[in-house]
This record gives C-alpha cells, structure tokens and sequence, in this order.
C-alpha cells in the first residue's frame, strides 16, 4: 500500500513541522486523509471490520504522535473508528435480521434454523439497542458484555450457505462497509465545514441588545459567532485583549471593524479592569476535556477568573471535533506547546543575558507556554454544533461520538 | 486549505510569498563540509555534519530548515567522509522525500568552499538564485521575505548578486567571546540600500582601529558603522557568484576572499546587500563553543519548532517537562538520581542511583553508573560511564568506556570509542583519540590553505593538514604506543602547542575562566574610544578615518611593516610556485593582485616584491662567480620580462624597483653588490627600467648621507653616460 503510505507520511511531515494550523483545518485534513485510507485499504473478505480499525488505529498513532499538542488530531481519528464500528454493526444488524426473516419464512427447518433464529434475535436486539442514540450507561456497559456475540453469530451463520453464496456475499458485504464508510466519513466532513454556521445560528440566543462582550485572542469560531449576532440586528460592543504574545485580538478586532462592530482593544492585563462592565466572556478554545474544562490560548485562565470574580457567564464556542474524550489528567494527553521565546523578546537585544560561557549564574530564561487549562467549574456554557450545554454534560456527547474502545489509541498497538 | 484562523497574520503573507517562488524551484547549495580543522580530532572520523547536535546529526536542522523554508532542490556538497554523509542521507530518508530533492556531489579534491563552488558550477545544475549555506546551519528564519527583497533588488539592478542575511547580537565583547567564541566583526552598511561596504571580520587584530577606505565617505551620503551584528552564514546568490568564483580560480574562502574581494575590488561593479533578521534565529556551528551554546539555544527553544521535543525529522521526540528537561519516553532512571534543568536524556538511556546530571545532553543507550556527577556536558550515543566518574563541561563522544573513578576536567573532548582508565584525570582542554596526532607539517602551501579556509584565525602552528589528507595518511596503531589515559584506558591525549594553549579557552565547551573574562573586560574598557552602545552609531570621521593610519603610533607603524613583510613572503612565495608548476604570467599577475588587494598595497608594493623574487630565484641558482652570477639574472630576467613590466607602469614603480634593488644588494643579497651597475643597465638595456627612472633614483639619493649613497656612487659612471645620452636627444 505505497500510496496510503505515501499520504501518510505526507501528512504526518507537515503536522510535525507544524505546517497545519488551526483545529478546524487540521480535522478536515485528518478525515480526508482518513477517507481515502479506507478507500484505498484492500480489505480480506472476512473479518474486514476489525482489518480497517487495526488499519486506522495505526495511521491514527502515527498521525497523534506527528502533533500531540494538536488534539483534533486524535479527536477525528477515534470519531473515524467509531464510524467503522458502527456501520458494521449495522450492517450486522440488517443482515441477521435478514436471515431471522428468511428463517421465519422457510418452512423445512434444519437444525441450524432451530438454532438461529434464537441467537439471531438477541443479536438484532443488542445491535439495535446500541445503534439507538444516545445509548444511556446501562446500554454502554451491556454492549460491553455482549460484544462477542455478534461476530459468533455470523460466522455460524455463513457456514449454513453454500461456498460460493458466501464468498460473494461476503464481498459484497465488504464493498457496502467500505462504501457505507467513505460515506459517513464524508457526512463527519461536511460537518467540520458547517460547524462555524451552526454554532453561529445560534448567537441571537446569547446575545442581546446593548451587550459588552469580551473575548480574547482570536478564534473563527467566535468571530462568526459575534458576526452572526450583529447580523441580527443586534448591537453590541466587542471588547478584545489582545492575547500576547501573538497578539491574534489585533486581527481580530480588524476583522470585527471592517464588519461595522464596535470594538475596543485592551491589552491582556487590563481584562480584570474591564470584567466589570462586561455581559458576557465568549471565546473559542483550543479543546474541549472529558471533563468539561477547555484548553484555550494562554491567559485565558486569568479571563476566567476574573469573569467568576464578578459573576459573569464564561461561555466557549467550539466545533464538536474539538471534543476530547481524554481527561487532562491523562498523562498520554500533550496539554501544552512551550513556543519559541523569540515571539516575547528579540534574540539579539537580549544575546547578552543569554551567555553560557560563564559560570556566573543562571542566564537569562525565557518561557513562553501556548495555553491555558480553564477547569470546568469556571465554564458556564459550551456551545457547540449541536447546541449548548453545561460541561458536566460533555461526557454525554462523548459517548455519542467516540466509542470506549478507542480512547486508548495506542495501548492495543503497544500489546 | 490552511485554516485562516483569524490572526495568523504571518502565515498569509508567507503564503503568498511562497506562491511566487513556486514558479523558478528554490535551489540550495549545502556545503557538507566546512574546510577547517576545528573539530579535530573528532572529525578524523566523522564529518562535522553529522555530529549529534541535542541528538539530531547537524545536518537534519540545516535540511529541515530548508524544507520547511520552501526549497525545492538541494545540493549536498560532500568532501571529506562524503561516503558517510551519503550513507547517512540514503539511511534516514533524506532522498525520497516528495517535493524536496536532494542531490550530493562528491568531490575529494575540494579544499575549501571556493574549490566546491568552482566545481558546482562546473556541473551546471544552478539555475537561476540560490541558497548557500553549510550543512552545519541552524536557523528557522523564513526565507520568503529575503528572497523577495533580493529578486527585487535583482530586478532593479542586476549587479546586485548576494544577500548576506546579518543578526542583531549585542556589542559587548564578552557576549561575542562567550556566545559564539568569533572575534569581532565589523560591517560599514548602506542604511537606506542595505547594501554592504565593507567586511572585517578579524575585528581583535585591529587593536581598537579600523581603517576605512575615505572613498567610502564620499562616495555615500551615509554610511553606518556596526558592530553588533552577527554573521548567519547564509547567502542568497544569483548565479553570478558561481561563475565569479571560477573566474578568480584563487577565491577560497567565501568572506576572507569572496566578499572581500567584491567590495574592495570592484569587480564589475557587482555588489552584496544585507538582511537582518530579527525574531527568527539563524547560527553556525563553527567550533566547540558554538556547538555548545547553540545547543542550548535549542534547549531553550530559539530554534522552535526545531526542537528536541518535536519530531522535525527522523529524531526520535523527547518529552519536555519543567525547567527545560526533556527526557525521552524509554529511559531507566534510579530514584535518587537527580536531573537538573536544561537537560535532555535519549531514549534508551539508564542511569544508577544517586547520579547527578544537570546542563547536559545525553544521548541515546548510553549506561550512567551510580554515584556519576555530569555537569555541562555533551555525551554522544551508546557511552559507558562507570560508577563515580566525574565529567565536567567536556564532549564524549560515541562509544566511550569511562572506567570507574575516572575524571573530565572543563573542555575535555573524548573522541570515538577511547577508553579512560580507572581513577584517570583528564587534563583540562586536552583531546583524546584513537588516532595519533598527525605530525605537523609547516609546508608553505599547506599553511596557506589552512588558512584560508578557515573559518577564524588560528595560529598557523596549530592548524594541521585537512581532514582529507588526513584520512589517506591516517597513522596506523603501534600496539607497542603506550597509551596515555591511564589503567586499562586506550587513546592519545593529543599535545596542543604552546600558541595554540592561549586558543584554547576560546573555543571549548568549558566556562571562559575568570582570570580570561577579567581581561576581555579590561580590553574593552581599555577601548573607550569605541562606544559599546546599542544600536548603529557613527564614527567621528577623525578618528576612524584613512588619517589614523597616520598617527604616530608606533603599533600601528609596525603593523604596516608587518603586513609589508608578510605581503613580501606571500608574493614570493606565489612566483616560486610559478617557477615550479609553470604558471603562466596572466595567473601570477591574477594572484598577485589578489595578495596586493587583502593586504592592502600599493602596485608599486607589487612591483618591488615581484622584482625581489625574480633577483631572489636568480640568486639561488647555481653559480660560482659572479659572471655566472650575472648571466643568471639576464636568463631569469628575459623570462620573467613580461611579468616584471606589466608591474611597472611609470616612472615610481620603476624607482621602487631600483630602491628595492639597492635594499636587497644592502642586506639580504651581497653577493648582488659588486654586480650593481651591470645588473642596472642590462634591466635598462631590456626596457624594464627606464633612464628616467634611474635619473630620478640619482637625484633622489643626492641629499642622502654617504652611506645610503654606495650605489649611486658605483653607477656613477653609467649614470652619467645616460644623463649625455640624454642630452644629445636633447640637442637632435
């Protein structure tokens, strides 16, 4: 498989020398790498569910470890194998129902239909109960238990069919996953790209007239946000810190201008100054945890505090491939990027506070992390594409999203 | 389909900056050798290029850089090692990378950077502008932006053929002694053009003057003067300066020889420009000192994203924790050992109980007994060190036994596989090797190239043969050699002339001592007539002027002689070379001039030389007599004719010659005395020297006390003949 290979590598070269930025871009380049893995995968006619997860899974290691600091990375790769895991199931699911109607139709019964139907059932009933969404915990942890039974059940169930019937069958059955696959790989695309709208749909609901907002730094997401609530006719004032050291609220606030929004710059350490007069803090974050608590720009932790201070709604925008299924705590999750000190101070003014050829002291030490950890008692609200919700609830859609068995991506490859 | 995420501000403008040059493909020529002998005796066995740099090969950063910076196509100049520099190429994929091809020329005649770009340029494969950098170049400045400037520049005027790319580093002499361990560099810059004036870049044996051609006042409505910049060693060139080095075939090193000799020589009006970086970082590795500091430039993340806790490529990813520790996932670490900031531990690494490491790099599968104090050090890849062993500020090299007890003092360097004995002390600054010292050879010429190409002045006597030579004449092992590192230890501590032990300090990973510092500080308080401040800043003219050469200064009085005497030496030592390799006239005159221009002579400086090599071979030919003597000079004479004439222009040269003459047959060549007269009119008979010439010498020595007057004496009588000659013209 030179050509995966080739894509792999491709992209794994331009996520380590971080050449991709921005969670959005780098998901929507993710899946479609994803997709055309498992549409170039050649894939053995039995058991090729579990040959594209291994395959994934492996890509997917690869691709984590080319950008750890980078979680959507990881986000899109688990929302991929759980896509796989769910089309097979349900094609399971047709399929053995398929065969429980023909048994129930067919008049001479063998001993095998005796058996079938039976066993059959139960697996329709357990695939159909885990396809239902949002499955609640009882279902997840039976699921768990009931795992083996399906895969049991088709092998016994094709060694009734003649060879031939089945070979065909079963490749057919291989196209229509991979098909089905591609196909919802596509849907989880368009959703990355449709995630800004979405969210911004739902700005009227949040802000309102004769508001101050602050945010910090820039983040697309936000800004589509506010410029969906001024295209409602809402007016409202912008305040933007600037977030040094990259200073991104200055293009930001650039960009809100040219929309006709009336925005204020402050500089980063003037926000708790500012707190008090402000509605409402909405930024975009970098990740969403398990927990419900953000991985944001650097500062924002400072933003959050002061917004507790003064009780004022702390409110997170942010696409659902930013959802993490991984606690903070998790030692396998890279929090954060410790940037270049070249973006605080100029090499070359400083040169002399840098000399290692003395003993005399420590040099000069420059520390520049690229974010912060806002825990989740400081968030009031996330807003994603679906809606918004209270972070204890994240654990909820992550469930939905993401399936238990790949939260670990690597421990299976390391066994 | 880079996200505009709102402020990526830069990434937009690099974008379409990399649109642009996507059209011509961006070449680059890395040279993979940097033709000094620097790093001896490590680069006896390995090129410096792939010597681990926080455990990465130097010439993954240089590569890496190149890629990320948008170039398509690179040229991988290897000379000495070049079968392991290929073989590390081929190995960590390197040549199949898409979008980023890389070529390796190998060439083992090569003996500096001149000789690779004559040799490129032989092979026609640069095709329009170019990067030239050496593959010991670390940097993550984005190249968008200068070649931008520089192709604009092109467009306007096409002589404009080099960008120099220049840092800002602070004056002070102690940063530039303990960063990068380079002398002071002293660059006259265009403000408004950026265009470069004038390069020096041995600034400490300027003694606190700088002499600058008064041409440059006036041609320039301003000029500013810096000190505080540093050279990246980066280049963008046009195509030009390939061919320019093959045209002056005696260009050997790219700044001494190359800029130096634009700018000073006005070769076609052909000029360099400058661009300064400031938020990005961009450094060589020119001796032990950079490597070390460079290092920890990349510890400390200057160099981001080419860092050791991203995989930029083929390295294996570290994982940073507090206090600039990065620590690879797979390493066996005893719970009572200690590891102090700025430290970085490969993967596969074990370390015993109660060690202590801080400031270090340790490389991959290296074995730390207990009790191990390791401070400031650089420990290559599968090292042993046993229990107790004490290493400070040193390099250790790949596959080093260090038995128990042993000791490093500061600026130690132990080359490949040594093995130190038990409870040995390693003398501070030594060197230990597999390999013997190679025996000295004081040969002219190897002299020369050492010199020229190195990077920085190094008394002659320390600097050895080339890597090159060295590897075809590589001492073999006598099992009956005593080895000197003690029980059990196998290695020769190599011996560091006296001249060299003053370098030493300079140019090692260990601290500069007190005593050095206090003095580099009394120097530069000493020098107060240099402000040190921020910033360019202009000289008063007085003071920097042409006119301080002519201060009564008797220093600088001796330094011109000195540089007349050296100057001197070097011409005859060119013509000798002529003599014995049959050099014809045009290529002496071509070096000769190059000679007048580094040391800054006149032609009449020229002329005196040249004459005085001439009378020099005749004189050591075989003869008996004086006649065979005298027919000696006529033979050489007529052959030299040519060379001699085209030095001698007017009238003032020609005297020159004749004073140089009656110097020579004063001091240096007695035998030539008697021969005086005769040797004058037959120089007057072949129309080298005119009688006018010669009745100026008289007039000039009228006043002259007696002694200086023998000469003019003796060739009285010829003088007067000439003089009635001239007369009887006169009359016609």
């Amino acid at each position: 498989m030179p050509d995966i290979e080739r894509l792999v590598n491709d992209f794994v070269a331009k996520l380590s020398k971080r050449k991709v930025e921005g969670s959005q871009a780098t998901s929507r380049l993710t899946a479609e790498l994803l997709r055309s893995v498992v549409s170039l995968q050649r894939l053995p006619p039995t058991n090729s569910a579990a040959v594209l997860i291994e395959a994934v899974r492996g890509i997917g290691v690869k691709l984590v470890a080319a950008n750890p600091v980078e979680l959507a990375v990881g986000n899109i790769v688990r929302r991929v194998l759980h896509i796989i895991r769910e089309e097979d199931l349900s094609l399971l699911t047709s399929k053995t129902s398929d065969l429980a109607l023909s048994a129930a139709s067919d008049d001479e019964g063998t001993i095998d239909q005796d058996y079938d139907p039976t066993q059959s059932a139960a697996a329709a009933a357990a695939a159909a109960k885990s396809f239902l969404r949002p499955p609640s915990l009882h279902a997840l942890l039976e699921n768990m238990l009931d795992k083996a039974v399906p895969s049991n059940n088709y092998t016994s169930s094709s060694g009734g069919d003649s060879e031939e019937k089945s070979k065909a069958d079963k490749l057919a059955r291989t196209r229509k996953l991979k098909h089905d696959v591609i196909e919802a790989i596509n849907i989880l695309i368009e959703d990355i790209d449709t995630c800004h709208e979405l969210i911004a749909e739902q700005a009227v609901e949040h802000i309102h007239q004769n508001e101050v907002i602050l945010t910090l730094g820039s983040s697309r997401t936000a800004f589509e946000f506010l410029c969906a609530a001024k295209e409602k006719k809402r007016s409202f004032r912008v305040v933007v810190a600037e977030g040094a050291p990259r200073y991104q609220g200055h293009a930001l606030a650039k960009e809100l201008v040219s929309r006709g929004l009336q925005t204020i710059v402050v500089t980063d350490s003037a926000v708790f100054a500012m707190i008090s007069r402000v509605n409402m803090v909405i930024v975009g974050v970098h990740a969403v945890m398990a927990n419900g608590g953000v991985i944001a720009p650097v500062g924002m932790n400072m933003v959050a505090l002061a917004a507790q201070k003064h009780a004022v709604p702390f409110v997170v925008v942010a696409g659902i491939h930013k959802l993490c299924p991984s606690y903070p705590h998790n030692p396998e999750v890279c929090l954060n990027d410790m940037r270049s000190p070249a973006e605080l101070l100029e090499f070359g003014r400083f040169s002399n506070c840098m000399e290692f050829g003395m003993d005399s002291g420590a040099p000069l030490q420059v520390v520049n992390p690229g974010f912060d950890y806002v825990a989740p008692e400081l968030v009031s609200l996330l807003i994603t594409d679906i809606g918004g919700h209270n972070p204890s609830y994240m654990y909820r859609l992550i469930s939905d999203y993401y399936s238990a068995d790949d939260f670990d991506l690597q421990g299976r490859i390391h066994k | 389909m880079v996200g505009k995420k709102g402020g990526s501000k830069g990434m937009g403008a690099a974008e379409d900056a990399e649109e642009e040059l996507a059209r011509t493909p961006l070449q680059a020529i890395i040279l993979a050798d940097s033709f000094t002998t620097k790093f001896r005796p490590i680069t006896l066995e390995r090129p410096k290029v792939l010597l681990p740099l926080v455990n990465a090969p130097m010439i993954d950063y240089t590569l890496a850089w190149l890629e990320s910076a948008g170039v398509e196509e690179v040229f991988v100049f290897c000379c000495a090692h070049s079968k392991q520099v290929i073989d590390y190429l081929d190995k960590s994929n390197w040549f199949g990378q898409p979008n980023f091809s890389v070529t390796t020329i190998e060439s083992h005649n090569a003996i500096s950077a001149g000789d690779a770009l004559r040799l490129i340029y032989e092979q026609h494969v640069i095709r329009g502008d170019f990067i030239l950098v050496s593959g010991d170049t670390v940097s993550n400045m984005s190249l968008s932006q200068a070649l931008k400037e520089h192709k604009e520049r092109r467009r306007k005027d096409s002589n404009a053929v080099m960008t120099m790319v220049i840092k800002q580093s602070k004056a002070s002499p102690v940063t530039r002694q303990s960063r990068l361990g380079t002398e002071e560099l002293f660059m006259v810059i265009d403000p408004e053009t950026k265009q470069l004036l004038y390069y020096e870049d041995r600034g400490d044996n300027l003694k606190g003057y700088l002499s600058l051609d008064k041409a440059l006042l006036t041609d320039n409505t301003s000029i500013s003067l810096q000190n505080d910049k540093q050279d990246c060693y980066i280049d963008i060139c046009s195509p030009e300066v390939l061919s320019l080095f093959t045209d002056n075939f005696d260009y050997q090193h790219l700044r001494r020889d190359f800029v130096k000799g634009l700018l000073v020589d006005d070769i076609m009006g052909y000029k360099i420009y400058t661009h300064e970086i400031h938020s990005s970082y961009a450094a060589r590795i020119d001796n032990y000192r950079s490597y070390h500091t460079i290092s920890k430039d990349i510890i400390q993340r200057w160099t981001y994203p080419l860092v050791p806790d991203v995989q930029f490529f083929g390295n294996s990813a570290t994982k940073l924790e507090r206090q600039g520790m990065y620590r690879a996932p797979e390493i066996k670490q005893s719970r009572s050992s200690k590891i102090g900031p700025f430290t970085v531990i490969g993967s596969g690494t074990s370390i015993g109980n109660n060690t202590e490491i801080s400031n270090s790099v340790v490389g991959e599968g290296c074995s730390i007994g207990s009790n191990v104090t390791i401070e400031g050090c650089y420990i290559w890849h599968n090292v042993t060190i046993e229990d107790g062993c004490k290493l400070k500020h040193s390099i250790v090299c790949d596959g080093v036994t260090m038995k128990s007890g042993a000791a490093l003092e500061p600026g130690v360097v132990l080359s490949f596989k040594v093995v130190i004995g038990r409870n040995f002390l390693v003398p501070a600054y030594s060197k230990v090797s597999l390999h013997q010292q190679p025996i000295r050879q004081d040969s002219d010429e190897e002299l020369e190239y050492a010199d020229n190409s190195s990077g920085i002045t190094e008394s002659p006597s320390v600097s050895g043969t080339l890597d090159l030579l060295n590897e075809e004449e590589r001492p073999e092992l006598h099992d009956s050699q005593e080895y000197e590192v003690g029980d059990g230890g196998v290695g020769f501590i190599w011996l560091v002339s006296e001249a060299g032990q003053e370098e030493e300090w300079r140019h090692s990973v260990a601290p500069i001592p007190v005593d050095k510092l206090v003095a580099i500080m009394q120097i530069s308080n000493d020098e107060v007539d240099l402000p040190n401040e921020d910033g360019a800043f202009l000289p008063p003219s007085g003071e920097l002027g042409p006119d301080s050469i002519t201060n009564d200064s008797n220093e600088d009085a001796e330094d011109i002689r000195d540089d007349s005497v050296i100057f001197e030496r070097e011409v005859e030592a060119t013509f000798q070379r002529a003599v014995e390799e049959d050099v014809t006239d045009d290529h002496v005159i071509l070096e000769v001039n190059s000679l007048r221009l580094s040391y800054n002579m006149a032609s009449a400086d020229c002329a005196g030389a040249l004459f005085y090599s001439v009378m020099k071979l005749a004189l050591d030919a075989p003869h008996d007599s004086p006649n065979e003597l005298y027919k000696n000079v006529v033979s050489t004479v007529r052959k030299w004719k040519k060379l001699l004439k085209y030095y001698l222009p007017s009238i003032d040269e020609e005297i020159e010659v004749i004073l140089k003459f009656e110097e020579m047959c004063l001091e240096s060549a007695r035998e030539y005395s008697p021969l005086f007269v005769q040797i004058l009119h037959h120089l007057y008979d072949q129309d080298i020297i005119q009688e006018e010439a010669i009745l100026d010498w008289a007039s000039e020595k009228e006043g002259a006390e007696e002694s200086d007057k023998v000469f003019v004496k003796q060739s009285e009588k010829f003088i007067q003949w000439l003089k009635e000659a001239s007369e009887e013209e006169d009359e016609d």
